[in-house]
């Protein structure tokens, strides 16, 4: 058998998640799809004027890519828990810390990344003034990852669970909310032209503090989810 | 100090020594609480701005801290249990749990009334406000968390990694007043410098904030003991106890 290094499996495991992302499709594009049509939701309820959409719409795409990736984030764990894969990952000799980093990183790729790519179209629907695009793709790369990590938790505790969906949206987001301040203050300071650079260095920060800590808990929610 | 520690490992051992100990903190915990209540509500001087109507703050700020406190106990007990697998932190950290919830409401509920006259306003997105709202979230997702499994060990040991990852929130509702301009008055009780409160006013506000964290663990040691006998009732000392027999 081919001995395999440890950023072979780390980078197996990825390629492995973005794989079955592409052929499945459907986790690739129900989130986006969910992006685009809660936002379609917004126009219809508050009234299609530019002049009262323009200043919702940071608030208003955060919160609904927020969402987006909240629902994302169950399925996370749920086929490798639910086939067998995640106890191998256990029993594997690789630590379960870096491959819940390498599977978190993944579902980011799958659902974050997209998410921010597309935030634009959205954002010009919803009369976004155009300054304020850059600052929305980047505050979404950054706060989506921090999501993902969050989310992670959530995901990995509430795996074993028959009825873990709305349980999960509970725990996770409270500790959504900072994200959330911090991102949509930084689309909201663009849109009025003033600088961002603070509000994007804070989720850095975030992110910074989310990549190291976050697979710790998930792996310790991970081993009583199987063990339990 | 290490025999004490593994003593406290014990449910039966725990369960004696609380009996003894809490009759005292009962009357410590309502002493203190009357008297600061009597002491701050009749006879403290009123303030030059807002009249009677900061009284509340004799219950508003003693409910805010000890619900603060209150989540770092159940997050220590929780670390506690993850580390050293002892089952009093367990029960700790289950029953901290609903006690601070409730104090965090009423810690809201107060801010709400003390708001209106004060602010103009019952509620308002201030940056401490929220972040306690934020507390009082995940109160409830711990609790929610522990109810939906049915295997409780491991619900005990989900709850400690979620009441864990909750921590960061404790010092962004503690430095949230400083870090930025808000509605909400700064710390005035400060242990570092002089407080900028008058001692008249001060002093009956610590002791009722010492009598509320002295009710909230004779109420942590209640449930504590309740949750004890409920899990133990298989064991021979609880049913000794039950029925009076040797």
């Amino acid at each position: 058998m081919r001995e395999l290094s440890l950023s072979g499996v780390l980078a197996g495991l990825v390629r492995r998640d973005l794989q079955v992302a592409i052929r499945s499709r459907a986790a690739l594009a129900n989130p986006l799809l969910f992006f685009l049509m809660v936002g379609t939701l917004f126009p219809l309820g508050i009234g299609p004027e530019a002049a009262r959409l323009g200043p919702l719409a940071p608030g208003i795409l955060w919160v609904v890519a927020l969402l987006a990736t909240l629902l994302a984030s169950e399925s996370i764990f749920r086929t490798d828990y639910d086939d067998g894969s995640l106890e191998q990952m256990l029993l594997s000799p690789v630590s379960l810390y870096l491959l819940a980093l390498a599977k978190t990183f993944a579902h980011w790729l799958i659902s974050g990344l997209p998410l921010a790519l597309m935030s634009p179209l959205l954002a010009m629907m919803l009369q976004l003034p155009a300054a304020a695009m850059p600052a929305l793709a980047l505050s979404l790369l950054l706060g989506t990852a921090v999501l993902s990590q969050i989310g992670a938790i959530g995901a990995a505790l509430t795996v074993g669970l028959r009825r873990g969906g709305l349980l999960l949206s509970l725990i996770v987001l409270p500790l959504y909310m900072p994200v959330l301040i911090f991102g949509a203050s930084a689309v909201k300071a663009a849109a009025e032209g003033l600088p961002f650079s603070g509000q994007l260095a804070v989720l850095g920060a975030m992110l910074a503090l989310a990549v190291p800590l976050a697979p710790l808990a998930v792996a310790a929610a991970l081993r009583l989810s199987v063990d339990q | 100090m290490w025999s004490f520690f593994h003593k406290l490992g014990s449910p039966r051992w725990f369960y004696r020594i609380s009996g003894q100990w809490l009759p005292w903190l009962m009357v410590i915990s309502l002493a203190l609480l009357a008297w600061g209540a009597i002491w701050g509500l009749l006879f403290a001087p009123p303030d030059f701005r807002q009249g009677n109507s900061y009284r509340i703050v004799y219950i508003h700020v003693p409910t805010s801290m000890v619900a603060m406190g209150g989540y770092v106990t159940m997050a220590v007990a929780g670390a506690i249990f993850l580390i050293w697998r002892m089952k009093l932190a367990e029960v700790a950290m289950r029953c901290a749990a609903p006690i601070g919830a409730a104090l965090t409401f009423l810690a809201l509920v107060t801010g709400s009334l003390w708001g209106k006259p004060t602010w103009g306003a019952w509620w308002v997105w201030d940056a401490r406000i929220t972040s306690v709202l934020v507390l009082f979230f995940l109160y409830v997702g711990v609790i929610a968390l522990y109810e939906s499994f049915e295997n409780k060990q491991a619900a005990a040991k989900a709850c400690a990694v979620l009441s864990l990852v909750g921590l960061v929130n404790i010092p962004i509702i503690y430095w949230s007043v400083e870090w930025w301009y808000s509605l909400h008055q700064p710390a005035t009780i400060k242990f570092t410098s002089e407080s900028t409160m008058h001692s008249s006013m001060l002093r009956p506000l610590l002791i009722s904030i010492i009598g509320l964290y002295c009710f909230f663990a004779t109420v942590l040691l209640i449930h504590m003991r309740s949750e004890i006998l409920q899990r133990e009732r298989t064991t021979k000392w609880v049913r000794e106890l039950a029925t009076g027999e040797k």
